[in-house]
């Protein structure tokens, strides 16, 4: 198995707390991982990527090549966008539909979902109110993650069990709310595919 | 614990090889990508328990120097920069080639190609070269902890520093890391020889010459590291050198990694003489691979062009900027994929400085206070505040490098630019701003200096800042006159007084130095940060 995964979003919006999952469940299930984080000037208000690459065989490059992505994770709706070019043509995009606006000349929202559903997979989801309505705005990327779940390649329990060993120590009500985002992210998907 | 596999970046696989080979001591000041690599070392319970020395020096150079002392008194000692830190440590590196090591001393620049967040992407590798050092390059996160690991090794065997040279990708990309078994610090001991640190020039001119009789010996271990390989292939139509994290690239686009061309995977330098010389006489033509400037690639063309050499050079692939999968698929003639365009729609999202951030407050006040004076005029430094370039403030007019702000502003000022204004950092004053205010306080220079001070090294992070609590008191004991020293709480409501205090200061005909002065809103979580500014009675 190998999947690829370019993860999306802004400087400060916490997409590493997503890479941190993914990586700790594919490490449980025994496979092979690079993730190329963004560090430094970027992380001030700028966008912001990570490669996320899990795979079955040893990995050789740290990014992504182009057109090669299985999947699109963006936690932003332009965001989501600035990486068409590494989505393979039958690869996912999965997306927020918060914008995060920062700059001056931020696009209209309907714009940035009109080119989204222009993508042939594609599933862009309210994880705000979702998490909102699972208990908490904050666990928000773990809905992102949920409704991702299912283009990853790797079973729906490895996640579970990654977000027991990341959260543990922050106590049982903090695991908990973050397993039902994840499990309310996976149902809308499963809904919307 | 030997064995162990750790999920590390390349810097603290860098940071964890130091540790399990005996480590007593790093130094560094931050800079992306090298940053992680002490911040690793500063929360290892392993290196708090042995009272490792992890605290953060002023600047590069202070830090390459403290290092080679732990290593003049036997022990082992890592250093870690940006690259453009290197330039500010070369003094001490270059002449660190020709003292020599006792303690294995182990020196990581860190690369910035495509300048992700650096002012350029200079090659740490011509510095190797330079000072005639062995170089290691890893590939990979487990080769970045093995010749962490070994290179102390090296270095004590050749007497010599050696020069771990990382690019951002590694440095800021995670994979499995195997350990090695923990090694025991060295006792403290003398070098053997007692002039060996005294670069006389009598004493100096024979080092040189035993670092000149070293380089052959350098060649040979570079024919037999681990970390060079030469991996047959059947079509010579080419054979392709890849160094360091290029070799990556190279495997990502053959399936299984199975190359046709023969490979020399090359990441300790000096380059094996032997595997190029067979490349050589085997391929038609060599495609050289490096995630930098074409060193490699010049060296091995030579001046007259007589090899045919292909690679950033010769335009098979780009001559700046970062490598990637696609790009090496470009120059070995394979196609090159591509998802979708990017709609037109897109934006930049470019970095900026937070909102409620003390730099704001400073940047409205001096636009206001300049506005008769016209626009032009104000030299900036490397930090946060740099943003302060992006509009809507336009604010400032240069950022150079950590220090050019009073120098330049002294030298335009010297041209008749006057007023000039100079705006640093805290972090930054420190590093390199305080002997340029002494030369324009030796010249009553007509400047004014902002020290934009928010109690941290905040652009790499909110670390330790090594000027914290002490900037008043260097300015005074530099020679700055007290009613010149003006300090403010750089806050909306404080906009009027803050404008009052700049104009009279832009009319004072000589040094002043104002100080805008608030806790930077990213470190107000830090506990310790807040008990220190409690202590100096900051807060
Ligand atoms: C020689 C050199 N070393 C390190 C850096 C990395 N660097 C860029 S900005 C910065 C922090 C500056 O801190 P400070 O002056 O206090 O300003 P702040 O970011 O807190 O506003 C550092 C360490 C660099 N660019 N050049």
């Amino acid at each position: 198995m190998k999947t690829d995964i370019v993860l999306a979003g802004v400087g400060g919006q916490g997409i590493l707390s997503i890479a941190a999952t993914i990586g700790t469940a594919a490490l449980m299930n025994g496979l092979h991982m690079k993730q190329s984080e963004v560090h430094g000037m970027s992380q001030r208000g700028g966008d912001v990527q990570s490669h996320m690459r899990v795979s079955s065989k040893e990995i050789a490059s740290d990014l992504i090549p182009k057109g090669a992505a299985h999947l699109i994770l963006s936690v932003e709706p332009l965001e989501s966008l600035r990486y068409l070019p590494w989505l393979h043509k039958d690869g996912w995009l999965v997306t927020s539909s918060t914008p995060y606006v920062n700059i001056t000349n931020y696009p209209e929202i309907e714009d940035i979902l009109k080119e989204i559903k222009k993508i042939k997979n594609h599933i862009i989801i309210d994880a705000e109110t979702i998490a909102e309505q699972v208990g908490t705005k904050r666990a928000s990327n773990m809905v992102m993650l949920g409704a991702a779940s299912p283009f990853i390649d790797i079973p729906f329990e490895a996640f579970e069990n990654g977000i027991r060993k990341i959260f543990g120590r922050k106590g049982d009500d903090v695991v908990d709310i973050n397993l039902a985002a994840l499990r309310a992210g996976r149902e809308f998907s499963g809904r919307n595919r | 614990m030997a064995g162990e596999k750790l999920l590390l970046l390349g810097d603290e696989a860098i940071a964890q090889g130091a540790l399990d080979a005996g480590l007593s001591g790093m130094y560094a000041y931050p800079g992306t990508p090298s940053t992680e690599i002490m911040e690793y070392i500063q929360s290892a319970p392993f290196a708090i328990d042995k009272k490792i020395h992890r605290t953060w020096s002023a600047n590069e150079k202070t830090s390459m120097e403290a290092a080679l002392g732990m290593s003049y008194a036997g022990k082992r000692a890592l250093v870690a920069m940006k690259h453009v830190g290197l330039n500010v440590a070369a003094d001490a590196f270059v002449n660190s080639s020709i003292t020599g090591v006792n303690g294995g001393l182990v020196v990581v620049a860190a690369d910035d190609p495509s300048m992700h967040s650096s002012q350029n992407e200079q090659d740490s590798r011509f510095y190797g070269k330079f000072s005639l050092l062995p170089i290691l390059e890893p590939s990979n996160q487990q080769e970045a902890y093995d010749m962490t690991y070994l290179g102390f090794e090296l270095s004590e065997r050749y007497k010599l520093p050696v020069l771990l040279r990382i690019t951002t990708r590694l440095a800021h990309s995670r994979a499995g890391v195997q350990r090695r078994e923990v090694k025991n610090e060295n006792e403290v001991s003398l070098p053997k020889n007692p002039t060996q640190f005294v670069l006389l020039p009598g004493i100096a001119r024979k080092q040189y010459k035993d670092l000149l009789n070293k380089q052959n010996d350098l060649k040979a271990e570079a024919e037999h590291s681990p970390f060079n390989k030469y991996f047959d292939g059947q079509d010579k139509s080419k054979g392709i050198i890849a160094c360091g994290l290029a070799y990556n690239y190279l495997i990502e686009n053959f399936e299984d990694g199975k190359v046709p061309y023969p490979v020399l995977k090359a990441c300790q330098y000096p380059l094996p003489k032997n595997m190029i010389h067979k490349m050589f006489s085997e391929c038609k033509e060599v495609l050289v691979l490096e995630d930098g400037a074409p060193m490699i690639e010049e060296l091995l063309k030579g001046y007259l062009e007589k090899e045919n050499v292909k690679g950033r050079l010769s335009g098979a692939l780009p001559r700046d900027g970062e490598l990637n999968p696609n790009l090496v698929a470009v120059a070995l003639g394979l196609k090159d994929e591509h998802g979708l365009p990017i709609p037109e729609i897109m934006k930049n999202r470019p970095p900026a400085m937070c909102q409620g951030c003390g730099h704001i407050d400073a940047y409205n006040a001096l636009n206001e206070a300049l506005i008769d004076y016209g626009t032009g005029r104000v030299f900036s430094d490397i930090g946060c505040y740099t943003l302060g370039a992006l509009p809507p403030y336009n604010a400032i007019n240069s950022c150079v490098d950590m220090g050019a702000s009073i120098t330049m502003a002294k030298g335009a000022a010297d041209a008749g630019l006057i007023p000039a204004v100079a705006v640093i950092g805290d972090s930054t004053f420190t590093h390199s701003g305080i002997t340029g205010l002494l030369d324009a306080v030796n010249d009553k220079s007509p400047i004014t200096i902002i020290i934009s001070d928010n109690f941290t090294t905040g652009m790499t992070g909110g670390q330790h800042s090594p000027a914290l609590g002490k900037i008043e008191d260097i300015c005074a004991g530099v020679g700055v006159e007290k009613e010149h020293l003006r300090i403010f709480t750089p806050l909306k409501k404080n906009h009027d007084e803050m404008v009052k205090i700049m104009k009279e200061e832009l009319a004072y005909n000589g040094v002043s130095v104002i100080i805008p002065r608030r806790q930077c809103i990213q470190t107000m979580k830090n506990k310790e940060l807040a008990e220190e500014l409690k202590a100096l009675g900051l807060k």
